[in-house]
C-alpha cells in the first residue's frame, strides 16, 4: 500500500515535471510564433549589404552584395543574393528556395563560364564569403527548423527581453544551440549567442539600429558577428531597404539568376 | 531676383535638362580584369619553331547599361590577349555584344553571347552553342562570342524553353607555327573544309528545355548546323608537307543533362547522340561529386569527384576521351582570400594514357588574383588523339587585376 502510494506520488511528480517542461517549450514556441507572425506579410524586400571582415589584428576586407527576398505563403522564402565586390566575383549570384521541412534548393551562377550550377544545400555551417557568418545564419527563418525553450526574462541594453534557446532540428548545423534575446515589446531579436558542436560559446551576434518599415517590419541597419574563439568579426551594414516592389516568382528563377546584378 | 541671376538659373536648368538624358545614356557600368601570364614548357618541343616560354598579357572589360528598371540591358565585352612568339594566340574577340529584353513569360536576347549547357566537370559534351577558344587555355573552358537570336519561353511553373537562331559560324582558331599545345603536323589555319556553303554553313538552329523538379535538374537539347568541333583530315600543303585540315560538317545533335542532388552528393549525367560526322555516334559522361563541408569546423570544404567518359567511336574518335576515368578533388578554404585548389587525373582505360592537372587560385588584397595551373601528360599512346601534346607538360601562372 505504502509502496503503491509512493509510486503514485513519484509518478505525479514526474508528470508535473513533464508538464512544466512542456510549458517552457510551448512558451518558447508561442513567443517565436508571435515574432514570425509580426514579420509576416512583407511580400518582398530588397536591400544592399556591405560586409566588413576584420581579423584579430584589425585588418579589414570588404564585400558588397545585394539581396532580394520573396515571401512564399505556405513554404519557405525564396532569395537571390548578388555579389558585387570583391571584383573577381562580381556577377556571381546565389539563388535559394528555402523549405521548412525538406532540404533547401540552391543554385549558383558563375559569370565567367555563364554556368548555372545546382549545389548541395548541406553546407550549413561553412563560412559565407570568408566571413564569420555561416550559411545557416543568413538563410530565411522558418519555425520548424528549430525547437524552442523559454529560459528567462532579462533586460538587455535597458530593454526587456525574453531569452529563448533555439535548438536546430535540421541536419548539418554547426551549433548545438543558440541563445536568442528577443525584445519583448517589439518581438525582434537583439542578440544571439551561438554554441558550437562541443557546446562551447562560439559567436555572438548583435543587432543594431533597428528601423521600422511600412509601420510593421523591423530591420536592423547593422549586425556585428564576433567569433570568440578566433577573435575575428564581421560587421554587416544593411542599406536601401525596399519593401513590396512587386517582385514575383520570375525574379527568382534561373533566367533572372543569369542576368542579376 | 535680378535679371542676371534669372538668366544664370535658366542656363543651369537648360544644362541640367540637356546633360541629364546624356548622362543617363552614359551611365554605363564598367568592370573587368587585366593580367599577365607566364606559360612555360620544360620538355623539348616536337618542332624547333616552338618555344619554351611564352609571356602574354590579357584584358577583358565589360560595359553594361540597363534601363526600363533593368528590363532592358545592353552589354559589351571586348577581349584581347597579346602573346609572345605565337601570333595566333595574340587574338581579339568580342565575347559579348547584346541586348536583352525581359517580360513575364519570355526573354529575348539578341547579339553576340556566350551560352553554356551542361552539368559534368571533366568535359562538356552537350555544350555546343559557342566555338571553343582553343588558343586561350587548353582547358577548353574559354569560348568565342556567338552571334544569335535567343528567345526564352518561360513557364511560370518552372521550366524554360530556349530557342536559338545562330547567325554566323565561328571557325576554330588553332595555335600558330611557334605555339605549343598544337597538332604536329599543324592544322592549316588558312584553309578549312566545309560540308555546306553560304547560309547553310552560317546558320544553325538549337533548342533546349531546362527544368528543376525537387532534387532533379534536367535538360533536353537539340542542335542542327555546322559542327563547332571539326574533324581533322590529313592533307599536304603546297610544298608537299603533311598538314591537318579542319573539316566542318553539318550535324544534328540531341543531348540530355541530368543532375540529382541529395545531401552532400551530386550525381551527374550528360549524353549526346550526333549524326553527320561520318558514322552516327553516342557519347556520355557520368559521375558523382561528394563534398565534406566545413571539415573539422575549419571552414574548409573538401570534395571528391569521379567521372567516366565514353565515346562509341572508340580509338577513332577525334577527342581526348573515349573510355577514360577522371578522379579528382576540390579544396575550398572559404577564407578571406577565397583560396581554392582543384586536382585531378584522367586515365585512358585501355591505352593507359594519363593526364594530371592542378589548378589553384587565391585573391591578393581586394583586387588582385593569382592563379596557377599545372598540366602533365604521361604514357601517351601513339594512337591517342593527344599524341602531339606528349611533350607539352605546362606550368601556367597568371596575375590579374580586377576592376
Amino acid at each position: 500500500m505504502i509502496k503503491q502510494l509512493l509510486l503514485i506520488t513519484l509518478f505525479g511528480l514526474f508528470s508535473n515535471a513533464v508538464t512544466a517542461i512542456e510549458a517552457i517549450n510551448s512558451r518558447g514556441l508561442e513567443i517565436i510564433t508571435e515574432v514570425d507572425h509580426r514579420d509576416t506579410g512583407f511580400g518582398d524586400v530588397q536591400m544592399d549589404m556591405v560586409m566588413i571582415l576584420r581579423n584579430k589584428s584589425g585588418d579589414e576586407s570588404l564585400r558588397s552584395l545585394s539581396m532580394k527576398t520573396l515571401e512564399v505563403v505556405g513554404d519557405g522564402d525564396k532569395s537571390l543574393t548578388i555579389f558585387d565586390r570583391p571584383r573577381d566575383i562580381k556577377g556571381t549570384a546565389f539563388l535559394s528556395f528555402t523549405h521548412p521541412l525538406t532540404a533547401d534548393e540552391q543554385w549558383l551562377y558563375l559569370p565567367a563560364l555563364k554556368r548555372v550550377k545546382r549545389i548541395s544545400s548541406s553546407n550549413k555551417s561553412g563560412p559565407f564569403l570568408g566571413s564569420e557568418y555561416a550559411f545557416e545564419d543568413l538563410t530565411s527563418f522558418e519555425i520548424p527548423k528549430f525547437s524552442y525553450r523559454f529560459l528567462r526574462e532579462e533586460s538587455y541594453q535597458e530593454r526587456p527581453c525574453y531569452v529563448i534557446e533555439f535548438i536546430p532540428q535540421y541536419r548539418y548545423s554547426g551549433y548545438t544551440r543558440e541563445q536568442v534575446w528577443i525584445d519583448s515589446e517589439r518581438y525582434i531579436p537583439v542578440k544571439v549567442d551561438y554554441y558550437d558542436r562541443k557546446n562551447a560559446l562560439l559567436k555572438t551576434l548583435i543587432y543594431q539600429g533597428y528601423q521600422q518599415y511600412l509601420k510593421q517590419f523591423w530591420r536592423a541597419e547593422g549586425m556585428v558577428m564576433t567569433n570568440h574563439q578566433t577573435g575575428k568579426s564581421t560587421e554587416l551594414i544593411n542599406k536601401n531597404y525596399q519593401f513590396q516592389q512587386g517582385l514575383g516568382g520570375r525574379d527568382f528563377d534561373r533566367n533572372t539568376l543569369k542576368r542579376a546584378r | 531676383m535680378n535679371n542676371k541671376a534669372m538668366i544664370c538659373a535658366q542656363r543651369v536648368l537648360f544644362l541640367v535638362l540637356i546633360v541629364f538624358p546624356v548622362k543617363s545614356l552614359l551611365a554605363w557600368e564598367v568592370s573587368g580584369y587585366g593580367g599577365i601570364e607566364s606559360l612555360g614548357f620544360w620538355e623539348s618541343p616536337l618542332e624547333n619553331q616552338q618555344q619554351h616560354h611564352y609571356l602574354s598579357g590579357v584584358i577583358e572589360a565589360e560595359f553594361y547599361h540597363e534601363w526600363n528598371d533593368g528590363r532592358d540591358s545592353l552589354v559589351f565585352v571586348p577581349f584581347f590577349r597579346g602573346s609572345e612568339h605565337d601570333d595566333k594566340r595574340t587574338h581579339f574577340d568580342i565575347r559579348e555584344l547584346n541586348w536583352v529584353t525581359v517580360a513575364d513569360l519570355w526573354e529575348l536576347r539578341v547579339g553576340i553571347r556566350k551560352e553554356f549547357w551542361g552539368v559534368t566537370e571533366s568535359q562538356h559534351l552537350v555544350d555546343i552553342i559557342n566555338q571553343t577558344d582553343r588558343v586561350e587555355n587548353s582547358d577548353t573552358e574559354d569560348k568565342l562570342g556567338q552571334p544569335m537570336i535567343n528567345l526564352a519561353l518561360i513557364d511560370p511553373q518552372g521550366g524554360t524553353l530556349d530557342l536559338f537562331l545562330l547567325t554566323g559560324f565561328r571557325e576554330a582558331v588553332f595555335p600558330g607555327v611557334q605555339g605549343r599545345l598544337r597538332f604536329s603536323p599543324r592544322v592549316n589555319t588558312e584553309q578549312a573544309h566545309y560540308d555546306a556553303k553560304g547560309f547553310e554553313r552560317h546558320l544553325a538552329v538549337a533548342a533546349r528545355y531546362v527544368r528543376s523538379v525537387d532534387q532533379w535538374d534536367f535538360a533536353l537539347s537539340f542542335f542542327h548546323g555546322t559542327s563547332r568541333a571539326p574533324r581533322f583530315l590529313r592533307t599536304k600543303n603546297n610544298d608537299g608537307d603533311d598538314q591537318f585540315t579542319a573539316y566542318y560538317e553539318q550535324i544534328n545533335q540531341a543531348g540530355i543533362e541530368l543532375q540529382f542532388t541529395e545531401g552532400n552528393w551530386l550525381w551527374k549525367l550528360e549524353s549526346i547522340v550526333r549524326e553527320g560526322q561520318d558514322q552516327t555516334y553516342f557519347a556520355g559522361t557520368g559521375g558523382l561529386e561528394y563534398t565534406w563541408f566545413n571539415v573539422f569546423s575549419s571552414g574548409t570544404d573538401f570534395g571528391v569527384l569521379v567521372e567516366y567518359m565514353y565515346d562509341s567511336r572508340g580509338f577513332n574518335a577525334p577527342v581526348f576521351y573515349q573510355d577514360d576515368i577522371m578522379a579528382g578533388f576540390r579544396l575550398t578554404l572559404n577564407d578571406v582570400q577565397s583560396s581554392e585548389l582543384l586536382a585531378g587525373m584522367v586515365i585512358d582505360r585501355r591505352r593507359r594514357t594519363q593526364s594530371y592537372s592542378i589548378e589553384a587560385s587565391r585573391r591578393l588584397g581586394d583586387s588582385w588574383k593569382m592563379a596557377l595551373e599545372l598540366r602533365l601528360l604521361t604514357q601517351v599512346a601513339e594512337s591517342d588523339f593527344s599524341y602531339s601534346l606528349r611533350n607539352d607538360d605546362q606550368l601556367r601562372f597568371e596575375l590579374s587585376y580586377h576592376f
